[in-house]
C-alpha cells in the first residue's frame, strides 16, 4: 500500500511520533532487538570485513553488467519453464499482476513479505479490482489488519507492541471464542497461523519478493523465519515472484556469499530459519510446487541511478541495518518518513524513486554519524550519498531560503580571513558582554531554534586568533 | 614547566623529524567560543616538541558541504589549502573539522588533478590533535591533575572517519586522580550534526536528552569529548535539565588547564560581580 507519500510532511510527521508515547516506547525494541546481536554475530566471524568487501565487489561487477544479466537471468528461467515480465514503473507491474491474477480466474492471493509489492502499491489496486490479497508473513499481517503501511524493512510492525496486536486481532477475529487466552506472545502467533492456514489452502495465486536472482540458474531466492514464504509459493497453482532489476546476481556461488552477510547483519542470525530457492513451476515428477511461475521484474526509476552519483544504492540488501543503529529512525520510527523506505536506506533511494521535490527532507534529516555506513554489509555511503542530494537540492534551490541566506551570509566572512577576524572579534565581544555573569543563555535572538531545546554557552569573549597574537607578542 | 611527556622508542608509526612546525588549526567555533581549547592543544603540542603557529584562519567548509554548497566549500577548502600547506603537520582539535580535511578535501577536487594532489597532501599531514599526539608523535603519557571521575563521549566524525576510540582514553589513563567511568552508548551520536541540530530541532533534542541521561548515570562530575560543536550541544541540553555536570573539551584535562570554567557555566567571580552590578543598576 504505497499511497501517497507524505514525505513532504517529515517535520510534522516526526514530530507527531515524537509525542506518541506508546509510539517511542515500542521504537525501543528496534535497539533492543537488533545492535548487540548483529554486534555479536559479525564479531563471531572473522571473515566477516572480508565477505563485505566481497559482497560489494559481486554488486558492483553485476551493476556495471546488469543488463547482460538481467537478459541471462531471463533465458534461464523461461528454459525452466517460467515467465518473466520486465516493469518500467508501478502501473505497469500491478497491471501485470491482475493479469496473471484474472487469466487464471484468482480470487485470493496469498503474499509473503515483498517490498517491491508495498512500492508500487500491489494490495490496494488488487483489492479495488476484486482480488483478495492476505499478507501471511505475521507482521505484514498485523499492519494489513489495520491498513497501515510497514514501518520497517525487515520488521513491518516494529512500531506496534503485543497489547496493540491482541486488540486488533480482537477486532478482527471475531469468528474466535471471544474469552480465549492471547497474553503470550506465543499465543497471538497460533492464532494468526490457525486464520491463515485457511487463505493458504484457498488461495489460486501466491505472490512472494526475492532477496535474489540467480542469473546462472533462473532462480529466485527468499529468506524468512516463519515458514509463510514457501507454503505461499508452493500451495497456490500460480506463483508470482516480485523484485526489482538490481536483485539479479550472476551465480548462486554470489548469492551464497551475501546470505553469509544478509541475516547476520539484519537479525544477527547466521541464517534465517528458511532459505528457499526456487526455479521454474513443478516439472512432471515433482511432489509439488507451482503450475505456472512468474517473476516481474520491477524498474521504477532505479535504471536512471546507474553510472550516476546514487549507483551504490543499487548494491542494498535490504537488511535494515542502518535503520537498526540509525539515532534518527530511532526516535521517529519508519512511517515519519513519509513513504514505504525509512531511516538512511530510504533517504538515499526514496528521492530517487520518487524525486528529491517530494522527499527533499528525508536526505536532510541526518546528523552524518555514519554509523548507518559503519554496519552496511554491502558498504554502501550513505551519508555521502545524502550529501549528494543536498548538492541538488542546493543547486535547484529546494532548501529553505532562511538556510541559504544564513549559510551566504557566514559564508561571506569566512571567505575573508580578516573581515572574519574583526567581525568574530566584534560579535563574540558582544556576547560576552549580553551573557556577563551568566554561564549559558536560556534564550537568545537568532539562535531560538537552538535555545528552544537547549542552552547556548556564553563565549569567553576574546577570539581565540587575537588572543594568541597578543600573547604570543608578549 | 618542562612536561616530562614520554615517547616510547621503536613503535610502527610515522618517523617524526624533531621539532616539527605545527599549524594549529583551532576551528571556527574554538576561535569563536572557547579559546581556551586552542591554547590548551597548543600546549599539548609544545610539551611535545612542536613548534606551534597559529596562521590566519577561518573555517574548513563543513557547514557548506554538509548543506551541499560545493561552490563555497571548494573557496574554503581552497584558501585552507594555501594558508596552511607550508607546515609540517596541521592539527585540529576536533575530529569532525579534522575528518573534513582529511577525508573529504581530496574528494572535492577530483576534477582537478593538480588541486586533488594538494588537497591529499594537506590531508595526509592533518590530524586530530589527540590521535596526532598518540599516534604520530608517540606520545603515551601526560603531565597533568584533574580530580574525580569522567566519562567520555565518542564524537561520531572522530570516531568513524578517523578511528578515535583509545587514543583519547590511554591518555586520559595517565591523568594523576582522574577516574574514567562509560557511559552508556558512549558511540552514539549526540544529535549535534551541525545544522541538523537547528534545522530538525526537534529530533535533535530527543537524541541529545538520551545522552544527557546516559552522562548522568555514569555519576560522572565531568564529560569530556574532543569536538566543540558536540560539546556546546551536550553542555546545552545538560544545562537546561538543571545536571551539575561539568563539561569540558578533553585537550583542556590533559594540558591541565582547567582553571577556565566548564563550558556553559560561569567563573564564581564573573557571577558575584554579575549579581554586585545588578545591585547597582537594576537596569
Amino acid at each position: 500500500m504505497s499511497g501517497t507519500p507524505t514525505t513532504r510532511d517529515f517535520k510534522a510527521n516526526a514530530s507527531r511520533a515524537i509525542a506518541n508515547t506508546q509510539l517511542t516506547g515500542n521504537l525501543k525494541a528496534v535497539r533492543q532487538n537488533f545492535i548487540d546481536k548483529r554486534a555479536k554475530a559479525v564479531h563471531a566471524l572473522p571473515e566477516f570485513e572480508a565477505l563485505r568487501e566481497s559482497g560489494k565487489e559481486i554488486k558492483n561487477h553485476t551493476l556495471a553488467h546488469l543488463d547482460l544479466y538481467l537478459e541471462a537471468y531471463e533465458k534461464k528461467v523461461v528454459e525452466t519453464g517460467g515467465h518473466v515480465h520486465f516493469a518500467a514503473d508501478a502501473a505497469e507491474a500491478r497491471a501485470i499482476a491482475l493479469d496473471i491474477c484474472r487469466k487464471v480466474g484468482a480470487k485470493t492471493v496469498t503474499k509473503g513479505k515483498s517490498m517491491i509489492t508495498e512500492e508500487v502499491g500491489l494490495n490496494a489496486y488488487l483489492e479495488a479490482n476484486g482480488v483478495i490479497p492476505v499478507e501471511t508473513d505475521l507482521g505484514e499481517y498485523i499492519i494489513q489488519l489495520r491498513g497501515e503501511a510497514p514501518s520497517h524493512i525487515i520488521a513491518p510492525a516494529v512500531h506496534l507492541n503485543k497489547n496493540q496486536i491482541e486488540g486488533d486481532f480482537r477486532r478482527v477475529h471475531t469468528h474466535l471464542d471471544p474469552g480465549r487466552d492471547l497474553t503470550e506472545k506465543t499465543s497471538l502467533l497460533t492464532e494468526a497461523r490457525g486464520v491463515l492456514r485457511e487463505s493458504f489452502l484457498a488461495a489460486d495465486v501466491g505472490i512472494t519478493g526475492a532477496n535474489f536472482l540467480i542469473a546462472e540458474t533462473g532462480t529466485s531466492v527468499i529468506v524468512t523465519n516463519e515458514g509463510n514464504g514457501d507454503l505461499t509459493q508452493i500451495l497456490p497453482r500460480v506463483h508470482i515472484v516480485f523484485a526489482s532489476i538490481e536483485k539479479v546476481v550472476p551465480t548462486l556461488e554470489d548469492a551464497s556469499q551475501i546470505l553469509r552477510l544478509l541475516a547476520r547483519s539484519a537479525t544477527g542470525q547466521e541464517m534465517s530459519v528458511y532459505t528457499t530457492f526456487s526455479t521454474g513451476p513443478r516439472r512432471p515428477g515433482d511432489p509439488d510446487g507451482p503450475e505456472e511461475y512468474h517473476v516481474v521484474i520491477l524498474d521504477n526509476g532505479r535504471s536512471a541511478m546507474l553510472g550516476g552519483e546514487f549507483q551504490d544504492m543499487l548494491r542494498c540488501i535490504r537488511c535494515a541495518a542502518c535503520m537498526n543503529h540509525c539515532p534518527v529512525y530511532h526516535q521517529i520510527g519508519g512511517h515519519a518518513y513519509g513513504w514505504i523506505y525509512p531511516g538512511p536506506m530510504g533517504a538515499v533511494l526514496t528521492p530517487s524513486l520518487i524525486g528529491v521535490d517530494e522527499a527533499g527532507h528525508l536526505p536532510n534529516a541526518s546528523t552524518f554519524c555514519g554509523r548507518c555506513e559503519s554496519v552496511c554489509p554491502m558498504k554502501i555511503p550513505l551519508p555521502k550519498m545524502m550529501r549528494h542530494w543536498r548538492e541538488r537540492e542546493f543547486e535547484r534551490h529546494l532548501n529553505p531560503a532562511v538556510a541559504r541566506h544564513g549559510l551566504g551570509f557566514w559564508a561571506f566572512f569566512a571567505k575573508r580571513p580578516r573581515l572574519y577576524a574583526l567581525g568574530a572579534r566584534i560579535a563574540m565581544k558582544g556576547m560576552a558582554l549580553l551573557g556577563r555573569g551568566k554561564g549559558s543563555f536560556k534564550s537568545l535572538p537568532g539562535l531560538s531554534a537552538w535555545t528552544k531545546y537547549r542552552d547556548f554557552a556564553v563565549p569567553e569573549g576574546e577570539t581565540f586568533q587575537a588572543k594568541w597574537a597578543r600573547a604570543r607578542k608578549g | 614547566m618542562a612536561a616530562p611527556i614520554e615517547t616510547p622508542g621503536a613503535q610502527t608509526r610515522p618517523t617524526v623529524k624533531s621539532n616539527p612546525r605545527v599549524a594549529l588549526f583551532a576551528t571556527c567555533l574554538v576561535d569563536t567560543i572557547r579559546p581556551t581549547i586552542g591554547f590548551a592543544a597548543a600546549k599539548l603540542l609544545e610539551d611535545a616538541g612542536c613548534r606551534v603557529e597559529v596562521p590566519r584562519q577561518t573555517c574548513c567548509g563543513q557547514p557548506a558541504f554538509n548543506s551541499g554548497d560545493r561552490a563555497t566549500t571548494r573557496a574554503l577548502a581552497l584558501q585552507m589549502i594555501a594558508d596552511f600547506e607550508g607546515y609540517d603537520y596541521i592539527v585540529v582539535p576536533s575530529g569532525s573539522c579534522g575528518g573534513m580535511i582529511k577525508a573529504h578535501y581530496p574528494e572535492l577536487f577530483a576534477d582537478d588533478p593538480n588541486l586533488a594532489a594538494r588537497a591529499g597532501r594537506l590531508a595526509a599531514k592533518t590530524f586530530e590533535l589527540v590521535s596526532f599526539l598518540t599516534d604520530v608523535l608517540g606520545v603515551t603519557s601526560v603531565s597533568a591533575r584533574f580530580e574525580g571521575d569522567v566519562t567520555y563521549h565518542d564524537s561520531c566524525s572522530g570516531l568513524r572517519e578517523l578511528g578515535i576510540r583509545n587514543q583519547p582514553r590511554r591518555l586520559l589513563g595517565t591523568v594523576e586522580g582522574l577516574r574514567l567511568v562509560e557511559m552508556k552508548d558512549a558511540d552514539v551520536c549526540c544529535g549535534f550534526g551541525g545544522t541538523f541540530a537547528v534545522k530538525y530541532g526537534e529530533i535533535s533534542d530527543k537524541i541529545v536528552t538520551e545522552k544527557a541521561g546516559n552522562i548522568e548515570q555514569t555519576g560522572a562530575a565531568t564529560l569530556l569529548a574532543g569536538d566543540l560543536g558536540c560539546l556546546l550541544n551536550m553542555a546545552g541540553k545538560l544545562s537546561r535539565r538543571g545536571a551539575a555536570v561539568e563539561v569540558r573539551h578533553v585537550a583542556e584535562v590533559l594540558a591541565g588547564m582547567t582553571d577556565t570554567p566548564p563550558i556553559g557555566k560561569a567563573s564564581p567571580q564573573a557571577r558575584s560581580r554579575a549579581t554586585a552590578g545588578s545591585k547597582e543598576d537594576p537596569a
